[in-house]
């Protein structure tokens, strides 16, 4: 498509897209608040994400608002790490970035280029599940299993950054995930038999 | 979020040239990549400044500098800080979660925006967010609002527990400009109180970068307590907090520092209560008096009247904390 065709038909649809706005919204309806240059559409942009995930290289076309998150869940189909809260809020999407615990829902793919991403789909050793996947079961750490991958994913970073000298330690540095089963006890005896073991 | 072009800058001349009025720096994401979730920053360009700054932590004769890129997480585990400006330390472990404190950076955590939540939500009126619109806070659940320096405008708290200590240790913050220029703040100056202008947060000139943070060598380093008060015990903004350093000469304080986070604009130095305890004995008693002289002047809203017995109480229980952490 020569350069001149893209142009004009970007360049219709966004003037088409911000009539159908307009005309949709009644401004009754509308915030008071929203500027009439939000309704402009900004051409998104893309860009060839190079990431390894679970030791497995991936290169994978996305758009610059992808956060870690959506790119595991909405791309590469690892939904593994869940979304709670998409607010930093909750702790249901950590993962590990080059061996740490962090939030993927305030990441942006583009920043971890280059870096080793771990989910709670590369902890197991082929079946046989790491030893914090296996005491969460013996513990009861878990109900519905919602917040567990990402439990589990800061439970394993919590014992391997030494946290865990008393119940009182496990409980403030576990405190960034939220589990609405209230699982708690049960989250807090995984974490010790792992770092007792 | 509204799409933006995203580039990767290596040193902080190509960053300050690459700013523009509706681009902005990213370092740990963890407040800007909210907001633009939010709809609240809207960026056109995005300037990853990660591996375009220094992340060390250095010793040097007259203090500590502390590069724009350290994670919060770093100010937790460094045998320096932890060794000579323990305060540090202990205000970063009573914010956040491990988590963020992996992602945040020194810098980011200086530039993080309110929690109001009138700030945070686009269907009402916000001074900071939007000028001229009206304070929603004001007469509405201001609960986690200002007791101290606000303004008709803006009633919103500064959240960050780091740049408490940090205030009470009387940091500078090293910034380099548009034009490459290089210049000092004192920390005291950093942030600001919110008079006519709430949507400006600090007095970091526009384009600028913050390249580190300073800290003068002091004598606080066996005498120091952070204590925070929130609606849960972990990972949750402050209610009040304070930062208290005391240098003691036997039974007798030769110096005393005393900040808060959760009662204005910007973090509150009670230098009154400083000057007081200064040459005192370190007694309950001069504690509590210390305590007083700060929350006299508070001027609470409709529902934070509680924050000023609680600030008395944080106060006095820090400052005792001191003797015994
Ligand atoms: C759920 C939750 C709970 C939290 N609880 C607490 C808490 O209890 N206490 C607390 O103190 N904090 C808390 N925080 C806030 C957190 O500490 C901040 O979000 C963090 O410190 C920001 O750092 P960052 O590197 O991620 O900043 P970013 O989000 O990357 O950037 C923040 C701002 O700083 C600008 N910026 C970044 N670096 C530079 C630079 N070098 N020069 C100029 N501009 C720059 C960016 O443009 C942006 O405007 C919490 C956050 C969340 C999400
Ligand atoms: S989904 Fe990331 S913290 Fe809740
Ligand atoms: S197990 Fe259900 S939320 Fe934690």
């Amino acid at each position: 498509m020569s350069k001149e065709s893209t142009y004009s038909r970007r360049a219709f649809l966004k003037a088409s897209g911000a009539f159908v706005m307009l005309a949709s919204i009644p401004y009754s309806l509308k915030a008071m608040y929203v500027d009439v240059d939000k309704l402009t559409v900004v051409p998104k942009q893309a860009l060839s994400i190079t990431v390894s995930i679970n030791k497995k290289s991936y290169s994978v076309p996305a758009d610059t608002r992808t956060t870690l998150l959506d790119l595991l869940r909405e791309e590469l189909h690892l939904t593994g790490a869940k979304k709670g809260c998409d607010h930093g809020q909750c702790g249901a999407c950590t993962v590990h970035v080059d061996g740490e615990r962090v939030l993927s829902c305030l990441t942006l793919s583009a920043m971890i280029q280059g870096k080793e991403v771990t989910t709670i789909e590369g902890l197991a050793d082929g079946e046989k599940l790491h030893p914090m996947q296996q005491a969460f079961i013996e513990c009861d750490g878990f109900q519905c299993g919602y917040c567990t991958p990402g439990q589990i994913m800061s439970a394993v970073a919590c014992v391997k950054e030494g946290h865990t000298g008393s119940v009182a330690e496990i409980k403030e540095f576990m405190s960034g995930n939220l589990c609405r089963c209230g699982a708690y006890n049960g989250i807090v005896q995984s974490i010790q038999k792992v770092a007792n073991a | 979020m509204r799409p933006f072009s995203f580039t990767k800058i290596d040193n902080a001349a190509n960053a300050l040239a690459a700013k523009k009025e509706k681009s902005q720096f990213i370092a740990g994401g963890t407040n800007l990549v909210d907001l633009m979730k939010k709809n609240i920053a809207q960026p056109e360009q995005v300037l990853d400044v990660t591996t375009a700054l220094s992340s060390e932590i250095e010793d040097f004769t007259k203090g500590i500098r502390i590069g724009a890129m350290a994670r919060n997480s770093a100010l937790t585990t460094n045998a320096i800080v932890l060794e000579k400006y323990p305060l540090v330390s202990k205000a970063v472990l009573a914010g956040a979660s491990p988590q963020i404190r992996n992602m945040a950076s020194t810098a980011g955590n200086l530039l993080q925006r309110t929690r109001c939540p009138y700030f945070y939500d686009v269907t009402t009126a916000c001074n900071k967010r939007k000028p001229n619109s009206g304070c929603s806070a004001l007469e509405g659940e201001n609960r986690m609002s200002a007791v101290i320096g606000y303004s008709e405008q803006c009633v919103a708290v500064h959240p960050s527990d780091l740049c408490v200590a940090l205030a009470a240790l009387d940091a500078k913050v090293n910034i380099e400009n548009s034009k490459n220029k290089k210049s000092v703040i004192s920390f005291g100056d950093f942030h600001r109180l919110p008079g006519n202008e709430p949507n400006r947060d600090n007095n970091l000139p526009e384009n600028a970068l913050i390249t580190s943070v300073e800290i003068p060598s002091n004598g606080f380093q066996k005498h120091s307590a952070y204590l925070k008060i929130r609606d849960r015990d972990s990972y949750a903004f402050a209610l009040v907090s304070v930062a208290a350093a005391l240098e003691l000469q036997g039974t007798r304080i030769v110096a005393a520092r005393l900040a808060s986070g959760g009662v204005a604009h910007k973090p509150w130095r009670w230098y009154d209560a400083e000057a007081f305890l200064k040459g005192k004995e370190a007694t309950a008693a001069n504690f509590s008096e210390a305590a007083n002289i700060a929350v006299q002047d508070l001027k609470p809203l409709a529902h934070n009247g509680f924050k000023k017995e609680m600030l008395q109480g944080a106060i006095a229980t820090a400052l005792q904390q001191c003797l015994t952490v």
